[in-house]
């Protein structure tokens, strides 16, 4: 017998429509859902393996080099994929996509006025190992402006894809670096109907992950649904 | 619950930098893969009628008996060691996702489906929605289909076109408006185990 999850808590996930962040007005599903009894379906989900994450894919300081290594702050972000139960989850593949240290994406539609960088193309992928744990090694992102209102400006951020063991668990996010003043001004982040599950977003430093005269440490732990568990229990 | 769950924030408009990044992901079939090869395509509208330029698909599916390659699967040892089961496609300017894949099987008499989660710049959390075949004898007594409102049912219902090689189910997406597509919320204790 397959054990079913937890449901999606809407007390911290964001609502589709969130009029602050406009482009939700015309893309936000406007019925209710309709609720699903959880099946295989959603309790199964794809399985990763090594063959599927190369060498230096959780290296974005080396995996896109061509005339030398990217500018900008080097830094260690670290982190473990857990369930909403406190176990971890290893052998989950965990994906990231950010900007370079200037605040442009390596992707024809950014037209920010800044400027690309050579040797960082700005995506990296992981599993995580028995513990749950993953690691990555890249550039400190830039902020970057955006249309939605005047001055606009996104936080740095790291956009985060991770799979768990089921469909149900998968989790697409972003993790924001601590002391940040555009934070309080993001409407994205400000999407997040719940002040404890905002601040989940914003990461760590760690002084014990910092590596001496090399790279600064953030972490950043991530929870998805777990075992189904009754109010009782 | 003892850990809050990480709140969800939207893909943006630069996710095929980290996620789409290999074409390969839209075809989930290999040559031995077993089963009936279907192209399924469809277009992301939004409110407006408008297609969607920066939204992703993901699909996963069990295999030509209905298997699924997970071990949560109780069937796991018979799954096709051809097939995973999941694929990746955006919607691409004014244009369409197209995966290659195979017409997937079900069990216990439930009509067969391919779950669907769709992300775009614009949305906050993804959605979660199911492709059914229209031409499935199955799709009346099937207990989920006949769960959703009978005017909202046709929504999840992918039509056959046999005017391509092979054969292609379209499946459109609308995010709002008259025939805005039935999501899902999965929850547990329910009764239905396959
Ligand atoms: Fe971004």
């Amino acid at each position: 017998m397959t054990v079913p999850f937890n449901p999606i808590d809407w007390s911290v996930q964001p609502p589709y429509l969130h009029p602050a962040y406009k482009s939700t007005v015309r893309r936000s599903p406007t019925r209710t859902l309709v609720p699903l009894p959880q099946s295989l379906s959603e309790l199964t989900g794809p399985v990763y393996g090594h063959s599927d994450v190369g060498e230096l894919d959780h290296d974005l300081t080396r995996n896109a080099v061509r005339t030398g290594e990217p500018l900008g702050e080097r830094i260690l972000v670290n982190g473990r994929l857990l369930d909403d139960r406190g176990h971890p989850i290893p052998n989950a593949l965990v994906e990231v996509w950010q900007a370079n240290a200037a605040g442009r994406y390596m992707h024809k539609v950014d037209q920010h006025d800044a400027p690309l960088d050579p040797n960082f193309y700005g995506a990296g992928r992981v599993l995580t190992n028995a513990n749950g744990e993953y690691q990555f090694t890249t550039i400190r992102p830039g902020a970057y402006p955006w249309g939605n209102h005047p001055n606009a400006w996104r936080p740095s951020h790291i956009h985060f894809s991770v799979f768990g063991t089921s469909f149900l668990q998968r989790l697409v996010t972003q993790m924001y670096f601590p002391g940040d003043p555009l934070i309080p001004l993001d409407p994205i982040y400000n999407g997040i109907p719940d002040e404890a599950a905002r601040q989940s977003l914003i990461s760590v430093y760690d002084h014990d992950l910092t590596q001496p005269g090399w790279a600064l440490g953030y972490r950043f732990d991530i929870v998805v649904c777990g075992p189904y568990q009754t109010p009782f229990e | 619950m003892t850990l809050t769950q990480t709140p969800s924030q939207t893909v943006g408009p630069y996710f095929r930098i980290g996620l789409i990044y290999d074409e390969t992901q839209s075809d989930l079939v290999q040559e031995k893969t077993a089963g009936f090869r279907i192209l399924i395509s469809g277009t992301v509208y939004d409110g407006d009628g408008q297609p969607v330029p920066d939204a992703m698909i993901e699909i996963w599916q069990p295999d030509a008996n209905g298997i699924y390659s997970h071990p949560a699967d109780p069937l796991y040892a018979q799954a096709d060691t051809h097939f995973r089961g999941f694929g990746r496609a955006e919607n691409l300017h004014e244009g369409q996702f197209t995966f290659h894949t195979i017409k997937p099987g079900s069990r216990d008499g439930q009509a067969p489906y391919i779950n669907v989660n769709v992300f775009a710049r614009g949305m906050l959390i993804h959605a979660l929605t199911r492709i059914y075949f229209a031409d499935e004898a199955a799709n009346a007594n099937d207990p989920v289909l006949t769960s959703v409102p009978a005017d909202r049912r046709h929504t999840l219902l992918a039509t056959r076109d046999d005017s391509t090689i092979p054969p292609t189910y379209r499946f459109d997406i609308h995010m709002q408006g008259d025939n805005e597509t039935v999501f899902f919320d999965p929850q547990p204790g329910g009764h239905c185990t396959l």
